[in-house]
């Protein structure tokens, strides 16, 4: 009687063999092979420093060629030459970037209003626009830092925060938090630049913190290369013209252009 | 009629009888007054005045502009010395009108009392006067006595409710002036055309509620309605459904419900500006709090310094270690005592380091009081989180723009949370989504 089961499970077994056999075929999914070698060489910190909402969105999009393969911040160069090989293509190898806040203010701001409500940014720019007297500066309260995933920011509670550069992967989660929108991502060796946002006037900016840019335009007329122009009330430099000769940093009257250096 | 109970809420200790018992008294105007031209909620008015000009009592400096909107008038007779800008107690920085005091307090030719009383007359009259709620929402009065014509209102709620902690500035209109309070809520029924009008306060108060049950004897179209001390039962929405049981749907106003809901404060404040033409330059402000030597109920002239009622109340300014303007639950924290006196200013509350909550917050533990005494039926402590996320369609997907900010969530929250700060971030992250949209 052990004959029955034998055949039976052999006939279950050849049928659903076939059966999957057939549908291996006729239902295949075709994926890129490209899709998993482009996730092995990206660095699977899931940022979102690219704009999608982690790695395996932004290899999808790569191999399939809707997007550059440069957009990888953490990975830097490393990765992106990882992916022109992978995907047989070339790219034009930007400079690494890093972020940088642009406020010097904190204890040459002058504050207005006392704040003792929740401890954080986002809350304190509710109340009337900041305690400080200007607009714009930076708050104080470390939103960023607390956002940064990397580590790359330098803060003691009361100060603005600074921005390690080494640590840097210009992934822009800073820039999502602060509500004074003060940070940036600038190429990594340019750094001369404007630490103030102040949209104020001259006279008033100067009234309300000793660094502010106070639009007097030195800077625009010294700069060689024509590099610096006015946005409204506050000075903007051209990276991509800058020279770093540092002569506009000599001529702000308020120090309100900077030269950062290498972080310690 | 048996009063129904909102959802949710708390009761706070009530704290009223450090200034319960104290009669109204002046606080003397000031030298100097720096009336700032936005003290309502809406457009600011328009200045009509310059430096230089010599102005009258209750003479208008700024002009209603705009639909919702409200005049100002000059609080003291005096000279126009600047246009500054001034810093309101929230830190928000507004256009104003530096008054010099000439201490005459000469009245401006232009007050006189409406002769033909009718319910165009009285909206013109109360729009004139510069009448906002004196409740603290400092909502431009007359727009809520014109409901669009398709909007039928049945019932006035005059809310003596004064749910909030500390607070007796209504109370003491109501013993000390009830009659004015009686003759505005008439005038008030007119303006809206209503047969119906309720005074609604709560029972902690049981003289008032007598005293004004007495002033109207046998009138059939107003009633007294004693509700339970229940925070946050002076909220327009809870006042509602306690005396209708009537729910005002999310994102609607009470006229969608036929109902349209005025502080005491701003039922007398209408009396004074039809009977004498008057308009609004003073408002009664409790001091109070731990710091202040004489709490009590002041009448104060729009444009006086915070920083001059508290020493008119004997505190000691540098025992202070919090100010908070309104009352304790839905107030703000002053930012700056030179700030003014504006027509929402119900409370000024001096409190030293003793009486200030210095706990820091610490983790949710997931106990859901917050959505247990939350009286819209909200999740705060999720609103919180998704604030702090950012995640905008998730805050609308959950009626986050319904909130009240009535803080009954961070007053019973044991993790210190400050989940309606959270809340009001999300609030503002929907209000710019909205004004983004728009443009």
């Amino acid at each position: 009687m052990w004959l029955y089961p034998l055949l039976t499970m052999s006939f279950f077994g050849a049928t659903f063999g076939v059966g999957l056999a057939y549908a291996s075929r006729k239902f295949a999914v075709k994926t890129d092979p490209r899709v998993q070698e482009v996730l092995d060489a990206l660095p699977g910190v899931n940022c979102g420093g690219c704009g999608f909402a982690g790695c395996a969105g932004y290899a999808e999009a790569v191999a399939a060629g809707n997007v550059a393969p440069t957009l990888c911040s953490p990975g830097g160069p490393d990765v992106v030459h990882k992916l022109c090989a992978i995907l047989g293509v070339s790219a034009d190898i930007s400079e690494r970037r890093v972020a940088m806040v642009r406020c010097a203010g904190a204890a040459t701001a002058v504050r207005d209003a006392a704040y003792a409500g929740v401890q954080t940014c986002a809350l304190a720019a509710l109340v009337g626009e900041g305690f400080l007297a200007c607009k714009s500066g930076c708050l104080l309260y470390g939103d960023c830092v607390q956002a940064c995933a990397f580590d790359a920011m330098e803060w003691t509670p009361g100060r603005v925060p600074r921005v390690r550069e080494d640590k840097c992967t210009a992934c822009r989660k800073c820039i999502a938090v602060c509500p004074k929108a003060l940070i940036t991502v600038r190429p990594e060796s340019k750094n001369v630049q404007v630490v103030c946002r102040s949209q104020d006037r001259g006279a008033i900016a100067k009234q309300k913190c000793a660094l502010a840019c106070i639009a007097c335009t030195k800077c625009v007329k010294t700069c060689p290369v024509q590099a610096i122009s006015m946005d409204g009330y506050v000075a903007v430099i051209d990276s991509a013209a800058c020279t770093l000769c540092g002569k506009c940093v000599e001529a702000c009257p308020t120090h309100a252009i900077q030269q950062a250096h290498a972080a310690a | 009629m048996h009063a129904q109970h909102f959802r949710g809420g708390v009761h706070p200790p009530d704290y009223k009888v450090f200034s319960r018992s104290v009669p109204i008294s002046v606080v003397p105007a000031p030298n100097k007054v720096r009336v700032p031209l936005a003290q309502h909620l809406g457009v600011p008015a328009q200045a009509l005045v310059k430096k230089g000009d010599r102005v009258c009592v209750g003479q208008p400096i700024g002009a209603c502009v705009g639909f919702v909107s409200a005049a100002v008038h000059a609080p003291v007779a005096g000279t126009v010395t600047a246009t500054p800008d001034v810093n309101l107690h929230t830190n928000r920085v507004v256009p104003g009108i530096e008054i010099e005091n000439d201490t005459s307090d000469t009245l401006f030719a232009g007050v006189a009392p409406v002769t033909t009383v009718d319910r165009a007359a009285i909206i013109k009259a109360v729009q004139a006067a510069g009448i906002v709620g004196l409740g603290g929402a400092t909502f431009p009065s007359h727009v809520k006595l014109q409901p669009p014509a398709d909007k039928k209102i049945s019932t006035l709620i005059i809310n003596a409710a004064e749910c909030e902690p500390f607070l007796t500035c209504d109370y003491r209109l109501v013993l000390e002036d009830g009659e004015r309070v009686v003759r505005g809520a008439a005038l008030m029924m007119t303006a809206l055309d209503v047969h119906a009008c309720i005074i609604a306060i709560e029972d902690n108060k049981p003289d008032a509620a007598q005293h004004l049950r007495a002033l109207l004897g046998a009138r059939a179209d107003m009633r007294v309605a004693t509700l339970p001390t229940h925070y946050p039962q002076g909220g327009e929405k809870q006042l509602i459904c306690a005396l209708t049981g009537r729910e005002v749907p999310s994102g609607g106003l009470p006229m969608d419900v036929g109902c349209v809901v005025h502080n005491v404060g701003t039922a007398a404040a209408v009396t004074d500006a039809v009977e004498r033409g008057m308009p609004l330059i003073e408002r009664i402000v409790t001091v109070s709090g731990d710091a202040v030597e004489r709490p009590g109920n002041y009448r104060v002239r729009l444009g006086t310094p915070i920083r001059a009622v508290l020493a008119a109340a004997g505190c000691d300014i540098e025992r202070c270690a919090k100010v908070v303007i309104g009352g304790p639950m839905t107030g703000a924290t002053a930012t700056d005592l030179d700030a003014p006196v504006i027509k929402g200013t119900s409370g000024i509350l001096a409190f030293s380091a003793a009486w200030v909550n210095a706990d820091q917050p610490r983790p949710c533990i997931r106990c859901g009081r917050c959505g247990t005494v939350c009286p819209i039926g909200l999740q705060p402590t999720q609103l919180e989180a998704l604030a702090n996320l950012r995640d905008v369609n998730a805050l609308q997907a959950q009626y986050a723009a319904d909130c009240i900010e009535c803080g009954c969530c961070a007053y019973i929250c044991p993790a210190r949370r400050a989940l309606v700060q959270g809340i009001r971030y999300g609030k503002a992250q929907i209000t710019a989504l909205r004004k983004a949209v728009k443009n």
